[in-house]
């Protein structure tokens, strides 16, 4: 006797879209559930590594940049670098280029007289040289960098220049510096490297010696090295910089600084990550509470698919493919909406849009496990329905 | 004469916690291109008798033989065959999938064979027609009447021109008229198809060469028709 059954593979696909096309505002809601977890996956990750491309481009860029200090003395005064410290560093042969700034103590900067003296808003007073802009690699937003060094003109730090309010430049832009009015010329982009020159206003040493007799004192040296060579130097530097005391200078690697932000990142990525498996799980479990209610209320069918021939194998597969195609279908949703959302996440903070190939492959890949795993526990409960007691039902 | 059906010492009994024994030693042969009426009152185990027949329940104890081949060692596979070459059901409720089209529900008949979906289609339009329906192929099922209805959950088993047409109550949910339409349509498939049908309507099982009676899982006794 000829008793050979088999569904097509075609067939078994058209089955079960058919049976989601049956629900669709239920079959909707629910890839809708998946869709969002996808998508916060996927933005979370894009969004992640748009700006660690950043950071990793400047890493990569700024690697070689060391810096020197003074520490504190006992009485807490930061004490200047050696007069010698600049020259005797640039001696060292990986060195390849050497700016100093010298910290001006006692001086505030105001938008104008008329604001009172304590108000500084954390703002200091720094002296600098022209190489600074070349040594930190740090572009002007605005302006020029001190073209006159002997003249009252002062360059903002980025976030100096919030805090004074200051956005757009022109010739009649001043500051009240020390108890005279500092000609704004420029402003500088943000420093991720230095931070402490963001908060900064920058003005000439000549100016700095004549009118608050820095006598040319530095309190921070930052250098360039051949980037092979920058742990030899770094080793040697506090000693060439104050041989008669190496302990009260500290030597810096800023890029330390940005290592520290992408592991601080990747701790952020790691639980926003969480929370979006979290949101993935919560509709993989609402995934397969819909379909054990499909698989209840569809007895009848169930019964009447087994009295035509259908193996429990079938019915099995059946579920399993509706609960597989649900959550793909909100895959590749929640894909689109993802990569949408890093496009515009990117864009807003200008980095540039680096989804990484394995989110939206990792996106699809975790709704179809989720579906095919909702979907176990409802197809095994529909394949073992004995087919008489399914069609008992009224 | 070939046996079409055979059942042998044939026992029920359902599981605890209910434990009813719904069928006690039915022994009972259907041959080849019979019609068969099996009726009873409610609770008399009929529509256990045509799932024990149809392969959709096993017996406690005894031997179901289809077209010949024991049917107890087989497994859940082989006997998914056996439903799908050889067998055609029909119920009170219809059972029609809402959302397809008369045509669509038709053709599913054939699915499990793994026919194409082009040849599905074109037999269940044939079958379609056989059963006065050719009009509505397109519509779905609840834009028909219940013998309409009915038609279709008949063309469907007919599309894969079983040997065995199992039907149970087929014209309960009609009216008498309706019902008894739909009873000689399934009487006129005897000869080329074997039919078993359940009622507990005298009128439908008179359109039956046989009427077998069940009493609480028992046969009661068998008038071949004149
Ligand atoms: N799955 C089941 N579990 C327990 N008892 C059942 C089950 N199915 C049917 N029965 C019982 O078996 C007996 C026969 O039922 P059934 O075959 O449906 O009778 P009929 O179709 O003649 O009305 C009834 O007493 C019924 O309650
Ligand atoms: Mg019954």
């Amino acid at each position: 006797m000829k008793a050979a059954t088999r569904l097509r593979a075609g067939d078994a696909v058209a089955v079960s879209t058919a049976g989601l096309r049956a629900r669709r505002l239920r079959a909707a809601l629910s890839a809708l559930g998946v869709a969002i977890a996808i998508a916060a996956l996927v933005a979370v990750l894009g969004v992640a590594e748009s700006s660690k491309a950043e950071l990793l481009d400047q890493l990569g860029r700024q690697g070689n940049l060391l810096t020197v200090a003074t520490g504190k003395t006992f009485g807490g005064d930061p004490a200047p670098l050696p007069a010698t410290a600049p020259a005797m560093i640039r001696r060292i042969p990986p060195v390849r280029s050497v700016t100093a700034v010298g910290n001006v103590e006692g001086v505030t900067v105001r938008r104008s007289a008329a604001v009172p003296s304590q108000q500084t808003g954390g703002i200091t007073v720094l002296a600098a040289q022209p190489s600074l802009v070349d040594v930190l690699a740090v572009p002007l937003a605005r302006g020029a960098f001190l073209p006159h060094p002997a003249f009252p003109e002062v360059v903002l730090g980025d976030a100096t220049a919030r805090i004074l309010g200051i956005g757009a430049i022109d010739a009649q832009t001043q500051v009240y510096l020390g108890g005279t009015y500092f000609t704004v010329v420029g402003i500088l982009a943000p420093t991720p490297v230095a931070p402490e020159i963001d908060t900064a206003a920058l003005i000439s040493y000549d100016v700095a010696d004549e009118l608050f007799q820095l006598q040319g004192r530095s309190s921070r040296v930052y250098l360039r090295v051949d980037p092979d060579q920058v742990a030899d130097v770094a080793a040697v530097l506090a000693f060439t910089a104050a041989p008669q005391d190496p302990r009260s200078v500290e030597v810096g690697r800023p890029s330390d600084l940005l290592l520290a932000r992408i592991a601080a990142k990747g701790a952020f990525v790691g639980l926003f990550l969480g929370l979006g498996s979290i949101a993935l799980l919560v509709a993989g479990v609402g995934i397969a509470n819909i379909m054990v209610i499909s698989v209840l209320e569809r007895r009848a069918e169930i019964g009447l698919r087994r009295a035509l021939g259908a193996r429990r194998r079938d019915v099995a597969v059946q579920f399993l493919l509706e609960s597989a195609l649900l959550t793909t279908a909100g895959g590749v949703l929640g894909v689109a909406l993802g990569c949408l959302a890093t496009a515009v996440a990117a864009h807003l903070a200008g980095n540039p849009v680096a989804i990484p190939v394995v989110a939206p492959i990792a996106g699809l890949a975790a709704a179809l496990a989720v579906g095919a795993l909702a979907g176990c526990y409802p197809a095994l409960r529909a394949a073992r329905l004995p087919p008489a007691d399914a069609l008992r039902t009224p | 004469m070939t046996t079409a059906l055979e059942l042998h010492l044939v026992n029920k009994i359902y599981p605890p916690p209910t434990t009813v024994t719904a069928l006690r030693d039915v022994s009972l042969v259907v041959r080849t291109g019979e019609t068969v009426a099996i009726t009873g009152p409610s609770g008399a185990g009929k529509t256990t008798l045509l799932s024990i027949l149809g392969t959709l329940e096993r017996p406690t104890s005894g031997a179901v033989r289809i077209a010949g081949t024991d049917t107890t060692d087989l497994s859940d596979p082989d006997l998914a065959g056996v439903r799908a070459w050889h067998l055609g059901f029909v119920f009170q409720q219809f059972f029609l999938l809402d959302h397809l089209s008369v045509l669509d529900n038709v053709a599913t008949g054939l699915l499990y064979r793994g026919v194409p979906a082009a040849t599905r289609r074109a037999r269940a339009g044939e079958v379609l027609e056989r059963v006065g329906l050719s009009g509505r192929l397109r519509h779905r099922p609840a834009q028909l009447s219940g013998g309409e209805r009915q038609r279709v959950a008949i063309a469907r088993a007919l599309v894969g021109q079983p040997a065995v047409l199992l039907a149970d109550e087929p014209t309960g949910n009609l009216d008498s008229a309706t019902g008894q339409e739909i009873a000689a349509l399934l009487a006129g498939l005897g000869g080329s198809t074997t039919v078993v049908l359940i009622t507990h309507n005298m009128e439908v099982a008179a359109t039956m060469a046989r009427q077998v009676q069940l009493r609480d899982g028992r046969i009661l006794d068998t008038a071949d028709a004149p």
